[in-house]
């Protein structure tokens, strides 16, 4: 994907830009922590081979969604989700879904930069490895090169690949995590404020990245920072206290969105 | 505003601004802090005197267990005592039931130049020697018969009073008959020690005898042994157990009011009192499964029971330890909750299972109330070769030991105190180690 030339990768987006083509179809999705409840029927489609970016004040929601869409949630206690999510055609809620196969399929950035304290190697590896994608050491060698190379890591951590992952500056981390989950070749990456805990200059490369790996993978990216969303991408979600406010093109929303509430909170009035 | 007014009404003049500063208390902080930090020396200071006294008391008493007096002298195995008659080849008992003590005997009576007709003094010489030399000679004569009717040397034990006063710990200014030596023992000694016949040696015999009624015979050796048996079948059961049910009910049990109860249940057992234990040890294994008496086997189960609360406590903080995102990142990639449990959390809450393990064991090799209460204080000569058979343990032979008359006991006490404790040191040293090896920084 890397040696595609930016032009390819243009023709290649327009392409599927044109016959919409949705990725995973939220309806009605509620949320509940306990009695609590976090989300208001939200519905909400993730176009494929697009950057769908959530965004909202603290508290709104965002994340709450983002984690439905790979059931991460499941690992709350007391989280019960209703409505329904679909991933291509299969419904993700299905009794008869597997969810480490869902998460194989969806996959997961964090917050916090969160590497296993192991070695570069094994970090991009483990997920390869447990779902035997790699029959030989060579192939799994290859996965490794070509996903670090996806994630811009691969030229500053060839020579040492046997060390520590934690040994990292936190962007190479959140790169490095980046890589992890491209490993596994998800359709879709869920990343949960992947920059919050980065500096600009950190930040700027895993927006680049994002960029580049829209050609491949399906991304939905839960932002605080404006400014990110309208950079890296084309959709853009609102969120305000567990509704879904407005979703829309990104240029359209940051210019002249539909709703107020969106207004007020692009122009800094609350939030 | 006003400050702006009044400065240059100040700078004409000539003072120097200085605002006022409040009092912000900061003089009472300090104090407080350095009155904290005092009560902290003193409280440290306060143990490290007790800790000082308590090994000072334990080493400066105990050391002198580790050496034995040794009497060597040529010893005549003659065939006039041992075996008259000569019919050690047809009647094989013979060589066993000899009257050995009177061979030494008769060897000490001639190097201290004493007649065999003086009844007295051979009276006095039979009190310097062990008792143990009766085992001791047969198993020579009975391994290698042809040494009957010729002079070996021999080293054999001092008795214990002899050994005691050759370590200087019989007051001779109490009055003859007040104190188990005599002094004409006490100038044979001299004598012999003089010659070089009577010497320290190193006392291996404490780490490998069993239990005796003559101090100089005595040692830990099945105790050790039994101790060591425990430990092994603590370890076996009780980590594997205890980690199996941390691991449970830490990531997969739901938390229900069920887990609820157990949770508190297993926090209320590690503070059962372990004679508790015992009885429980008592009742359900030797009377119910009919183990044998004893054992160390049911000193192990029993040990086991009482150990698991503390591996499971240990675990389980250990395994909340570990941080969230790990979990996170594992189960994001698509990772059975049983992978992320053993390829992520375990291995990271590895140092603090290992350390709650071995406190487990330490604990649990220090104690005493539950083996006394199942019959694992006994007097126990032979060493046990299976856990099935009769053993002590090693802070059980201390309570023996100290409930002793005799002088030579005080030693023993505290040199197996000495063991215990450097069987702990080593234990500790190897819960250090471990947690080195396993511990990774994320």
């Amino acid at each position: 994907m890397n040696i595609m030339s930016e032009a390819a990768v243009e023709k290649a987006l327009d392409k599927k830009m044109n016959d919409i083509s949705y990725k995973m179809i939220g309806k009605d999705v509620s949320v509940y922590y306990g009695d609590k409840r976090a989300l208001y029927d939200v519905n909400l489609n993730v176009r494929e081979n697009t950057v769908t970016a959530l965004i909202g004040p603290s508290g709104c929601g965002k994340s709450t969604f983002l984690r439905t869409l790979n059931r991460m949630n499941d690992t709350i206690e007391g989280c019960r989700v209703t409505g329904r999510i679909t991933l291509d055609t299969d419904d993700i809620y299905d009794p008869n879904i597997d969810v480490v196969e869902l998460r194989a399929r969806v996959g997961m950035v964090f917050q916090k930069p969160n590497p296993f304290p192991k070695s570069i190697y094994e970090n991009v590896a483990y997920g390869p490895r447990i779902h035997g994608l790699a029959k030989a050491k060579a192939d799994m060698d290859g996965i490794v090169e070509s996903s670090l190379q996806k994630a811009g890591l691969w030229n500053e951590v060839k020579d040492r690949l046997h060390e520590g992952g934690t040994g990292l500056s936190g962007g190479q981390q959140q790169r490095l995590c980046i890589a992890r989950a491209v490993a596994v070749s998800p359709e879709v990456i869920l990343m949960d404020e992947p920059c919050s805990a980065l500096d600009p200059i950190a930040t700027a490369k895993v927006e680049e990245l994002i960029h580049e790996l829209r050609a491949n993978f399906t991304i939905v990216i839960v932002t605080h920072s404006m400014q990110q969303a309208a950079r890296v991408s084309q959709r853009t979600a609102m969120f305000h206290l567990g509704n879904l406010v407005e979703e829309n093109d990104t240029d359209k929303m940051f210019t002249n969105p539909d709703d107020q509430r969106t207004q007020d909170y692009i122009m800094g009035r609350f939030g | 505003m006003s400050q702006v007014s009044t400065s240059p009404s100040m700078a004409a003049l000539g003072a120097t601004a200085k605002p006022e500063r409040r009092d912000i208390g900061l003089r009472g902080r300090y104090a407080a802090e350095r009155r904290f930090r005092l009560y902290g020396m003193a409280a440290i200071a306060f143990g490290l005197v007790f800790l000082f006294l308590l090994l000072f008391s334990v080493v400066s008493k105990g050391y002198t267990a580790f050496q034995q007096s040794m009497i060597t002298i040529p010893v005549e195995f003659s065939e006039q005592i041992i075996d008259k008659d000569n019919e050690r080849a047809t009647n094989p008992q013979k060589l066993v039931s000899a009257n050995y003590p009177v061979v030494a005997r008769n060897a000490l009576a001639k190097v201290l130049g004493v007649s065999e007709d003086d009844r007295q003094g051979l009276r006095a010489i039979n009190g310097m020697i062990s008792d143990s030399v009766r085992t001791q000679l047969r198993d020579l004569v009975t391994a290698d018969p042809s040494i009957i009717g010729t002079t070996r040397t021999v080293s054999f034990l001092a008795h214990g009073d002899l050994d005691s006063a050759f370590k200087g710990q019989i007051d001779l200014s109490v009055a003859e008959n007040n104190r188990k030596i005599s002094d004409k023992q006490i100038g044979w000694m001299n004598q012999l020690a003089e010659s070089g016949a009577l010497a320290k040696h190193f006392n291996t015999g404490i780490f490998v005898n069993g239990a005796s009624s003559r101090p100089e015979a005595a040692g830990v050796g099945v105790a050790a042994v039994g101790s060591l048996y425990m430990m092994l079948i603590v370890l076996v059961l009780a980590l594997p157990i205890g980690v199996a049910a941390s691991i449970y009910l830490e990531e997969f049990a739901p938390k229900n009011r069920f887990t609820d109860l157990i949770e508190v249940n297993i926090n209320n057992l590690a503070a059962v009192p372990s004679i508790v234990y015992g009885l429980l040890g008592l009742a359900v294994f030797v009377n119910f499964a009919g183990f044998p008496r004893s054992a160390s086997l049911v000193g192990g189960l029993v040990l086991t029971l009482m150990t698991l609360p503390t591996i499971i406590i240990a675990t389980r903080s250990a395994l909340k330890a570990v941080p969230p995102s790990i979990r996170a990142a594992a189960l994001g990639l698509g990772a059975s909750k049983m992978q992320t449990v053993f390829h992520h959390v375990l291995p990271l809450a590895m140092p603090g299972i290992l350390t709650g393990t071995i406190i487990g064991l330490a604990h649990a090799l220090g104690e005493t109330a539950p083996l006394l209460l199942i019959g694992m204080v006994a007097f126990v000569a032979d060493i046990p070769s299976t856990p099935l058979e009769p053993a002590t343990a090693l802070p059980v032979q201390i309570y023996m030991w100290a409930n002793e008359a005799e002088r030579a006991f005080v030693e023993r006490t505290s040199g197996a105190i000495i063991i215990l404790l450097i069987f702990l040191i080593l234990m500790n040293v190897g819960a250090i180690l471990l947690r080195r090896r396993f511990e990774r920084r994320w």
